[in-house]
């Protein structure tokens, strides 16, 4: 297949969009407080990321799967439900295997329910596509949100505490520069991200 | 025991649920073009996380740690949050239609907005007892209050010169602005100590 057929493809599409034209952060502005609150170290980020990339495509599969049956006026709920089901088991997950970074991000696991991103989508994508087109989404949406988020972090975790994933990168004469690893560092640096990639992909 | 006003305190200027948890930035994004619109979503948001956390906190205590099934907070949480929303809506279009009409578009945001989840997860967490909650609650909901008025003003003023760089309109701005906030609010830091 040459590469002007594959573009022209639905698959192809959806993944462009959510990667890039429609990318979840800088685009379309959600998810933004689990992006900035748990951007302070790498692994907070891969964690976050990998478990907003499960709950995202265990939803796409559910919910494509059930959009002929949820009636319309209670999908709101049961996007909710479903969401929180998977959101119990990335907590349980963590809690067991990985305990330190469970305690560093805390609440803003349980937050992945009210995370913008997971609820635009359903609402959005997956109650009018099929299962393919619907994972495939979930997976460039969630592969969007971890570039932003980890590539946020490395800059943080370098800046605020001079390591990366926990070992010592900067030279010995580096003095942490603290405000980068607490919350205006994060705004800042967001706020940077959003205008180079919004200037880069030409959006207003 | 952390005393009351403490807690409050922290709650507003110290540990501000959005300038130090980064928490219910969607609507600060979305609803913070005027005051009005900031100022109508703030007082929706100050009831229904005063009201759900004391909700929230007899059901977990009371309901789910004896039956031990603390497995399910998660879901229990969102749903007395979204009937809670839909039950104030109801009433409020039935006895108080001058509200209603005052802030009843706001409602059905309020359910994802993370910052009412936020409290009852943080209530857990921290062990708070009932009175501490529904002052951490009402406090943390006049800190977001205080923290959307601000960065609506400074978008009022900023329409008034309007030359923002192209890529920094609407999003990217008001994070900048809301670094530099969150960057003065550092100084109320030693104030009160909680934890």
């Amino acid at each position: 297949m040459n590469l002007k057929k594959l573009k022209s493809t639905e698959g192809y599409k959806t993944m462009a969009n959510g990667i890039w034209r429609d990318h979840p952060i800088f685009s379309m502005v959600l998810g933004i407080c689990s992006a900035l609150a748990v951007s302070n170290r790498v692994d907070n980020a891969i964690a976050m990321s990998a478990g907003v990339t499960f709950v995202l495509v265990a939803t796409a599969i559910i919910i494509s799967l059930l959009r002929r049956m949820i009636p319309i006026r209670v999908r709101i709920i049961t996007f909710m439900i479903v969401i929180a089901t998977f959101v119990i088991i990335v907590d349980k997950f963590l809690k067991a295997f990985f305990p330190t970074i469970s305690t560093a991000i805390g609440p803003y696991v349980g937050l992945i329910i009210t995370n913008c991103i997971i609820m635009g989508r359903a609402e959005a994508f997956y109650i009018q596509n099929n299962l393919r087109l619907s994972v495939l989404d979930a997976l460039s949406n969630g592969f969007g949100y971890a570039y932003t988020l980890i590539s946020i972090a490395v800059l943080r975790e370098l800046l605020g505490f001079g390591t990366l994933m926990g070992i010592r990168v900067m030279p010995e004469g580096w003095t942490n520069w603290v405000v980068m690893s607490m919350a205006p560092g994060a705004f800042f640096l967001l706020g940077i991200f959003i205008w180079l990639t919004r200037t880069l992909a030409k959006i207003d | 025991m952390v005393h009351l006003l403490t807690i409050f305190l922290a709650a507003i200027f110290t540990h501000n649920i959005a300038l130090t948890y980064l928490l219910g930035m969607c609507p600060f994004i979305s609803l913070s073009r005027n005051i009005n619109t900031a100022t109508g979503m703030a007082f929706a948001v100050i009831f229904v996380i005063t009201l759900t956390a004391a909700i929230n906190w007899p059901i977990y205590h009371l309901i789910l740690v004896p039956t031990g099934s603390e497995i399910i907070y998660y879901i229990t949480f969102i749903i007395v949050i979204a009937a809670t929303v839909q039950l104030v809506e109801m009433i409020m279009e039935r006895f108080f239609p001058v509200l209603q009409s005052a802030f009843g578009i706001f409602l059905p945001l309020i359910t994802v907005n993370c910052t009412v989840l936020a409290i009852s997860l943080f209530m857990v967490l921290r062990d708070y007892t009932y009175f501490q909650t529904v002052v951490f609650a009402f406090g943390s909901a006049v800190g977001w209050m205080l923290a959307i008025v601000m960065i609506a003003a400074i978008n009022e003023k900023l329409k008034l010169i309007g030359d923002i760089p192209r890529g920094y309109r609407g999003a990217g701005i008001i994070m900048i602005m809301a670094g530099i906030i969150a960057l003065s609010f550092l100084g109320f830091a030693g104030m009160v100590k909680i934890q």
